[in-house]
């Protein structure tokens, strides 16, 4: 994370996603050093947005930002056309995105509990056995990963997050899965995520988390994860699982208490 | 006003609730939704004097069947589209689009169905009452978000909205709004270097077909095979999509994203379809042939400003009319107001 503007700075590219958006691409691949510098253009870009809305002046533009997409590699900015001028907008975008560097802050860290129980982990054993380690060498390796979220796509919720250990990569299925439980703790290449709803899907499934990933009703996050948070998985047994899984349910669950608190971090 | 109920009596296939669509949750993967055409939206809604962004129902194929449970709701259809009145003294009226009318209690509302696709919207005065989901009443299926209960419209389905003093006599009514004509325009990028000039070239000169793998999500076209630069081409790295994008996998066929879209994707794209042409995409039929036509910026800008004329200049030639039957406890002096259009 301590590469410098010198390093990535030429790349920055901007590309129109039509008459209504930007994207703003700092690389072309899965880096570190690249999201980086996309978290550290999105807190830039946050910051300038709401001075935008403050002093009534908006002459670049930014007061027409209606959404923003951080991806591995890019920034997507998305504005009402007829509140500012495109071009403009475009020009400002630019010059924040070549002076923001990377992200000032660290984003939240979560320790969310993971139930490995046999039924809910299918494709762990297979796994276990093409790298050659015991079951519980995989949990532990996963337990002790922190995991790093790039981006949330696919479907609402779905964090797709890096930082997985190089032992345990592994293509996905070939025959991807008509539907995959909710809640299921993946794997697939380097890539791991939770999928917040039952779906089709074809990762390596190694788990199950009580915690839902997605809350329509919580207007203020109804993803549980963002873009840059870290993420360590907690081994739970079936009992805590089925606890806090009818907790969830019932809403009592307190995410709150997910997160690392500053003394343990 | 209190409150009104419409009850759905047959669900139809195909009908969702839509509004303008749901903003400022793309990060967590929560794409727009809302209506297909948004501007034959405006029109339905513009009958009844509701604001731009009351939901109505979008109606993709076979109309639902509505009866009002409760109250007294004015209503307005706009697209190609009828339906059939059957009032409470059991007389059958045929009911076409751009006109406003207004059901008694009991009354039953039998909307048509739209044989060939695209996509018509029912309004109602004031709009559909349903909750509000982070900002927006557009149905989101995959969600399961917005609407009743995050589904399309279905047999049971109560929809609450405004009801009517009493019944009106004084309706609107407004000639059919036409969408324009001529090639899609398109920004070209933000992945046009994924492709040979040669392909774009031929994606600008050709013909494409939509095909009925069509949905809400995305329209697949079929023509011309359009040739990556290079195998690896095919691919990127996931970055931001919207509406409107046109993605090119591997076989070379182009997808055009529509307003339930993911937020992003793999695919590169070749080109995106400008502001002013999205509501265009909601109206095509598979088996409908397209061209698409590259503008700058600038000229995106120019078109989405004249269509935004166009449409205010039909909706300042919406008129109000005398229905039929009794005008005796209508009050003229509560004179029907153009609302807030400009």
């Amino acid at each position: 994370m301590d590469t410098t503007i010198a390093e990535h700075g030429a790349s920055v590219r901007l590309l129109a996603l039509g008459d209504a958006a930007w994207t703003v691409e700092f690389g072309t691949t899965i880096a570190p050093a690249v999201h980086a510098r996309v978290l550290g253009f999105a807190g830039a870009l946050e910051q300038a947005r709401r001075a935008a809305g403050r002093d009534g002046s908006d002459d670049d533009g930014i007061g027409a930002v209606i959404d923003v997409v951080p991806t591995f590699r890019s920034l997507t900015v998305y504005y009402r056309p007829l509140c500012c001028d495109g071009e403009r907008l475009g020009a400002a975008l630019m010059h924040l995105a070549e002076s923001s560097g990377t992200a000032s802050q660290e984003g939240r860290r979560w320790r969310i509990p993971v139930c490995f129980d046999d039924d809910l982990a299918p494709d762990l054993a297979d796994l276990a056995v093409a790298k050659g380690l015991s079951r519980e060498t995989v949990v532990a390796l996963m337990c002790e990963a922190t995991f790093e979220v790039y981006m949330i796509g696919f479907m609402p919720g779905f964090a797709y997050m890096g930082g997985l250990p190089a032992i345990l990569e592994m293509p996905r299925l070939s025959s991807p899965r008509k539907a995959v439980p909710a809640r299921s703790l993946a794997v697939a290449g380097s890539m791991c995520a939770v999928y917040p709803w039952e779906s089709p899907g074809g990762w390596r499934l190694l788990g199950r988390t009580p915690v839902p990933m997605f809350s329509a009703n919580d207007a203020e996050s109804p993803s549980l994860l963002a873009s840059g948070d870290r993420v360590c998985w907690r081994a739970i047994e079936r009992q805590a699982y089925l606890e806090m899984e009818a907790a969830a349910a019932a809403g009592t669950l307190d995410k709150g208490r997910l997160l690392f608190l500053p003394e343990e971090s | 006003m209190s409150e009104a109920l419409i009850e759905v009596i047959a669900g139809g296939i195909g009908n969702s609730i839509q509004d303008e669509g749901r903003f400022g949750f793309r990060h967590m993967g929560i794409t727009v939704s809302g209506c297909l055409d948004p501007l034959l939206s405006r029109c339905a809604n513009a009958l009844l004097g509701n604001a731009p962004d009351c939901a109505c129902i979008e109606i993709r194929a076979v109309g639902p069947t509505l009866r009002v449970k409760r109250g007294c709701v004015r209503l307005a259809l706009a697209g190609e589209i009828g339906a059939k009145l059957r009032r409470i003294d059991g007389t059958l009226r045929e009911m076409s689009a751009w006109t406003s009318f207004t059901l008694d209690s009991q009354e039953v509302l039998e909307i048509a169905t739209l044989p060939d696709g695209g996509s018509a919207y029912l309004a109602v005065s004031g709009g559909i009452d349903s909750p509000l989901q982070l900002g927006s009443r557009s149905t989101y299926q995959r969600a399961v978000m917005g609407g009743i209960d995050g589904k399309p419209i279905v047999t049971g389905n109560l929809l609450p909205c405004a009801t009517q003093r009493h019944r009106q006599y004084r309706e609107c009514q407004a000639a059919a709004w036409s969408q324009g004509e001529g090639p899609i325009r398109v920004v070209l990028g933000p992945q046009v270097d994924h492709f040979t000039p040669e392909a774009v070239r031929q994606f600008l000169a050709s013909e494409y077909r939509v095909t009925p793998q069509t949905d809400r999500m995305g329209m697949r076209l079929e023509g011309v095979q359009l040739a990556h630069a290079s195998a690896q081409a095919a691919d990127i790295v996931s970055d931001g999509v919207t509406p409107g994008a046109i993605q090119v996998p591997g076989n070379g066929q182009p997808i055009i994203l529509l307003v339930d879209c993911q937020t992003v994707g793999g695919y590169p794209k070749i080109a995106t379809v400008i502001g002013a042409d999205l509501p265009r995409l909601g109206q095509l039929k598979p088996g409908e042939c397209i061209r698409f036509a590259a503008v700058s910026g600038a000229e995106a800008r120019q078109a989405l400003l004249v269509r935004e004329a166009q449409w205010r200049a039909w909706a300042n030639r919406i008129v109000a009319y005398m229905s039929d039957g009794p005008s005796l406890d209508d009050d003229l002096s509560d004179a029907w107001i153009a609302s807030d259009w400009s």
